[in-house]
């Protein structure tokens, strides 16, 4: 059954501080090369028919009003998985 | 006359019926508000209490925020009806876009429970009125997401135009910019904390105060100025 | 292409092993073994059916006649704290063992139910969601009594501080209870944590809560009517924590499913909090005639207990179970541990009522049955009958076992090895005439991890959720507020000592109810009950065993000499790697009654120029000590004597002198004795003092170290404004306490103790309050 993924990320320019924290203990356990580390969410949309263009409209909006919240978050990418 | 003071209760809210109490020891009427209830019976005033809403599933207040009291209450707010949230209140308050900004996990990753030094920096508000300005309270703060979080630009306007309604001092337990700890809005009605007066409110039950065990009552006045307010009003 | 069909939600035959055909395929041969059962247990099994048990049934039986839910070895100890019991201790017991939790009556209508569990296995395998799930089920038991429940507890064991694996596992118990506690909106109200490489590969997490309820209100998980339904309400059942029994589903009864399990169990608060509130509301409306929670065993307890307990039977269509995952097997959905999950006998008449207050909250249900006019659980899958059995001898006739017991073949030696012969018969060296070398043992004892300040971790937990929280840690017991009006209220320690039990598992009992005892005491209430939580090795060890068998007789003597009866507890075994088990930890928690909280007793000196006393007698008793310890790594002797007829009158004493207003601050002395008390009192408020040793020297013929760090029993430091000194003294003198000024308090911001250090204040808090910030933050 196919799903409308929406990802989810801490603006760029705003503190992630679980990032930092996973950066931090990455680097203790030895992986010096990772520069850094950002977390975001995946949100699956599952439906049970097939998706369409209009869905994916939808999908970005749902996105952007109640699955991020603007002031902090950014929609990074609206796709469909069949 | 006996003022009503709303106290909204969501899946997962925690501090609701010590909020109720804190009302009734200033001398108001605590109404509990259910959250699928969109009615506000005429209180006077409402307060966003804390707790683990929707146990803050997607983002801390985000679920509450779409709660058909909230339709309510944002109408309400934006007609001049005082407005308090406290800790998750707070974060449905910024969730609602009745306060600006965010709040996010804090610095240091952990839960903190401590008995929080506060310098109060706005005194205009229905909820401050009975404070002093720069009046150094301690009130208890326990959370996880208590890290404010805003653009330059909205810390700048929130600086330049003293909507910044709560600092901390000596301590900033969650990594909040600018040490800020509660706003208020632009028309003063509406304000948002971290800490929670709430638990400051009966002596005995409160933060250890110097000399005395638990004897911290410096939340108390955020409901007797509401009530004040109304008096006035 | 359709290459996957939906499973439908109705019913669809599969090949479940039904009654039917266990009756006429009795040579089966089932996996009992893999599952727990031992040859004789499968044979009576199937005395009891008379035939085969299914696999479902298989699956009930194994893990209800497990050591953890039938408590097989541990059964015939624990029935001498029913039986060591007078009248007059069973006066204010509204029930006792053997219900979820006890409850007993404080007073004014009001009744208050309390209980202690473990954890330990699950945490150390994964130590968030195992301490989380264990303070989820201790608070469902304690609301399936038709109490909302108001505080909680922890007693946690980890292994040595600097091993790796101490950090993993500290952090994911600590983080565990915070989040599972905190989003229930229930105060943490003390406990205790302790450090000992003994627990390295076996911590242990144990979790109390208790609960305030009107007289009224009182819930029993017993099913009686005929015709009333059974209904299994909370999270939909899934997966979790079905480990062992996974065994079956590979079996080739059922070849639907997946046949790989986890053995953890997921726990999620907010489900839990909602489902308290959402009950709290069917309790009050009155539509429910039982209730059990659904732990251990999920719902093969549940149905098998109801029954059992009601006296009457059930019938129960398992397919109506709400499940998050359609590939369950029968055996599975009765095992599964799926956590926040209720199962409630409810009347006909009340269905309509009961339905709108869990559609108010959200909380999904389903009618899975009906209690019946028979001794006998019958469950069916559809149309199939799956199991066919009488309930109590799921629930509560399951093995009994005589374990051998056998004297250890250390103890002997270990009981001669005193701190006064180790060290090749020198005994364990003592600074007495180097004062600045005593101070330096004092720092290095209190900022040593079991004696250091504990914040780093209660800091993550809130005290303050419910506004009725009159004391919490550091003091001496937490105390929560019941009436808003009159001030009733409760207060509850817990305390367990595994050096003084591994030296004398009988005294080590004694010592940890006399500790709690006295921590109750020193807050202002009256003790009243206690719980347990008795963690042991395996019983399979007959040395464990024997000390199994002299911890609960000494904590069952000490509750009849105290007057204060056990109203429930826990056994967790098998605390165990390879051959080495861990000290004997039997962890005993007090509750107490205060008639207003408004008197309590903070633990440390608040006032300036108060005199300082010392009730007791000090004895030179530093074997098992924290002295011997982190000064000398030594553990030999036998621990201090407990004297609990002093104990209570002790106790009486500073009852009497609370209720006098002459006590300003009472703190008992214990792990590391007067040094340790000394310090925290300091340490409480910021208020200093003056202390001097000489006359406790003189007057008990002890050295200085004894003096500092002996661990003597039945000990308080009392500050009491010098107005009162007269009255106080005389009090105590009356009642035969010996009491001892021994210092004033003083507002210089140091801490003296004479002829031995002169600390300052925030120096001391630094070496104090820094160390576990330093270890693990």
């Amino acid at each position: 059954m196919p799903k409308i993924i929406v990802e989810v990320m801490p603006k760029e320019v705003l503190l992630d501080p679980a990032g930092k924290s996973v950066n931090n203990a990455l680097h203790r356990s030895g992986h010096k090369d990772i520069t850094a580390v950002r977390i975001g969410k995946r949100i699956e949309l599952h439906f049970d028919r097939p998706v369409t263009d209009a869905d994916l409209a939808e999908a970005q909006k749902i996105g952007e009003n109640f699955l991020s919240n603007a002031v902090i978050e950014d929609v990074v990418s609206v796709t469909v998985q069949n | 006359m006996t003022f009503k003071i709303g106290v909204v209760t969501f899946p997962g809210t925690l501090d609701d019926r010590d909020a109720q109490r804190a009302v009734r020891l200033a001398g108001g009427e605590a109404v509990p508000l259910w959250h699928a209830d969109a009615n506000l019976h005429k209180v006077d005033a409402v307060v966003l209490p804390g707790g683990f809403s929707y146990g803050d599933y997607l983002r801390c207040g985000a679920i509450a925020a779409q709660a058909p009291v909230m339709e309510s209450i944002i109408k309400a707010a934006n007609g001049g009806l005082p407005v308090l949230g406290i800790c998750n209140g707070f974060q449905v308050l910024v969730e609602s876009h009745l306060l600006p900004g965010g709040l996010i996990r804090n610095e240091k990753q952990h839960f903190i429970c401590r008995d929080q030094t506060l310098v109060v920096e706005n005194v205009n508000t229905p909820w401050t009125n009975q404070f002093q300005l720069n009046q150094e309270i301690v009130i208890p703060l326990k959370n996880g997401e208590g890290g404010y979080i805003a653009t330059e630009e909205t810390l700048k306007k929130l600086e330049g135009e003293g909507l910044i309604a709560f600092r901390y001092k000596d301590v900033n337990p969650n990594g909040s910019m600018h040490d800020i700890a509660g706003l208020r809005n632009e028309r003063g009605n509406v304000v948002g904390l971290m800490p929670h007066p709430e638990h400051a409110v009966e002596a005995g039950f409160g933060p250890d105060m110097p000399g005395t065990m638990r004897s911290g009552t410096d939340g108390l006045k955020f409901f007797t100025s509401v009530l004040n307010s109304l008096v006035s009003a | 292409m359709a290459l996957f069909k939906k499973k439908k939600p109705e019913f669809v035959p599969s090949g479940v092993d039904t009654t039917a055909n266990a009756a006429v395929t009795p040579d089966k041969a089932l996996p009992y073994a893999q599952l727990g059962l031992k040859d004789d247990e499968y044979a009576r099994i199937q005395d009891i059916l008379g035939r085969r048990p299914t696999a479902s049934e298989l699956a009930m039986y194994s893990v209800m006649w497990s050591e953890h839910c039938s408590y097989k070895s541990s059964k015939m100890y624990l029935r001498q704290f029913g039986e060591k019991v007078t009248d007059e201790m069973k006066k204010d017991l509204m029930v006792g063992m053997g219900e979820n939790a006890g409850v007993v009556d404080i007073g004014e209508g009001w009744a208050v139910t309390f209980k202690v569990e473990s954890h330990n296995h699950p945490s150390y395998i994964e130590p968030f969601q195992g301490a989380a799930t264990g303070v989820g089920g201790i608070v469902r038991d304690i609301l399936t009594m038709g109490a909302r429940p108001i505080a909680v507890m922890d007693q946690l064991r980890f292994g040595a501080p600097e091993n790796p694996d101490t950090a993993r596992v500290v952090h994911g118990v600590v983080d565990g209870i915070s989040f599972y506690g905190n989003c229930l909106g229930l105060p943490n109200i003390g406990g205790e944590t302790v450090f000992d490489k003994v627990y390295q590969g076996n911590p242990l997490v144990n979790a109390l809560s208790v609960g305030a309820l009107r007289h009224e209100d009182l819930k029993l998980a017993k099913a009686s009517n005929p015709g009333d339904l059974v209904i299994l309400f909370g999270a939909r059942t899934g997966a979790d924590g079905i480990g062992g029994v996974s065994v079956l589903a590979s079996e080739t009864f059922d070849s639907t499913g997946p046949s790989r399990r986890p053995a953890v169990q997921v726990g999620d608060p907010f489900a839990e909090k909602v489902l308290i509130e959402c009950c709290l509301e069917l309790y009050h409306a009155q539509v429910v005639a039982g209730i059990q929670d659904l732990g251990g065993a999920g719902i093969s307890c549940a149905t098998s207990e109801l029954a059992s307990n009601g006296g009457a039977g059930m019938r129960v269509q398992l397919q109506h179970v709400l499940k998050r995952d359609e590939t369950l097997t029968p055996e599975e959905i009765l095992m599964s541990e799926s956590q926040e999950r209720m199962m409630g006998i409810v009347p006909k008449k009340h269905l309509k009522a009961f339905e709108a207050i869990v559609n108010k909250w959200e909380v999904e249900y389903s009618v899975i049955g009906e209690v019946i006019n028979e001794d006998r659980l019958y469950i069916n899958w559809g149309e199939e009958e799956i199991v066919n059995v009488p309930p109590r001898t799921v629930a509560h006739d399951g093995p009994v076992y005589e374990r051998p017991v056998a004297y250890p073949a250390y103890q002997d030696a270990l009981n001669a090895n005193n701190v006064h012969v180790a060290a090749h018969g020198h005994g364990l060296h003592r600074h007495n005439d180097n004062g600045s070398e005593l101070a330096a043992q004092v720092v290095q004892i209190v900022s040593s991890p079991n004696q250091a300040d504990k914040s780093w971790i209660t800091d993550q937990y809130d005290r303050y959720v419910g506004g009725n929280t009159a004391l919490a840690q550091p003091d001496d017991s937490g105390m929560i507020r019941v009436d808003e009006k009159s001030g009733l209220g409760i207060a509850l320690a817990t305390d367990a000592n595994g050096r003084y039990c591994y030296l004398d598992p009988y005294e080590g009992a004694k010592l940890a109810l006399a500790e709690a005892y006295r921590n109750v005491a020193v807050g202002g209430a009256k003790p009243m009950a206690v719980t347990n939580c008795l963690n042991f090795g395996s019983p399979e060890n007959p040395e464990v065993m024997w000390q199994f068998k002299q911890a609960t007789a000494g904590l069952a003597d000490g509750c009849l000499e105290l007057g204060i009866p056990v109203t429930g507890g826990n056994v967790s075994f098998y605390n165990q790697t390879g051959d080495v088990a861990i000290h004997p930890t039997p962890v005993v928690g007090v509750l107490g009654v205060i008639d207003d909280v408004a008197r309590r007793i903070p633990s440390g000196w608040q006032d300036e120029g108060n005199n300082i006393y010392l009730l007791g007698v000090t004895k030179d008793e530093l074997d098992g000590s924290v002295w011997s310890e982190v000064i000398h790594g030594h553990l030999g002797g036998r621990p201090p004597v407990v004297n609990l007829a002093f104990e209570k009158q002790l106790a009486e004493a500073i009852a009497a002198g609370s209720e006098q207003g002459l006590i300003a601050s009472a703190h008992d002395l214990s792990e590391a004795g007067l040094a340790q008390a000394v310090v925290e009192c300091s340490l409480r408020f910021g208020m200093g003092a003056r202390i001097w040793l000489g006359e406790i020297c003189e007057r008990d013929g002890v050295d200085r170290t004894a003096a500092l760090f002996s661990e003597s029993t039945g000990r308080v430091l009392v500050s009491v404004g010098r107005e009162d000194d007269v009255k106080f003294v005389g009090l105590c003198e009356a009642r035969g306490i010996p009491v001892l000024r021994i210092g004033v308090t003083d507002n210089s911001g140091h801490l003296e103790i004479q002829d031995i250090a002169n600390w300052n204040l925030a120096d001391l808090a630094g070496a104090h309050k820094g160390t576990l910030a330093e270890l693990f933050g």
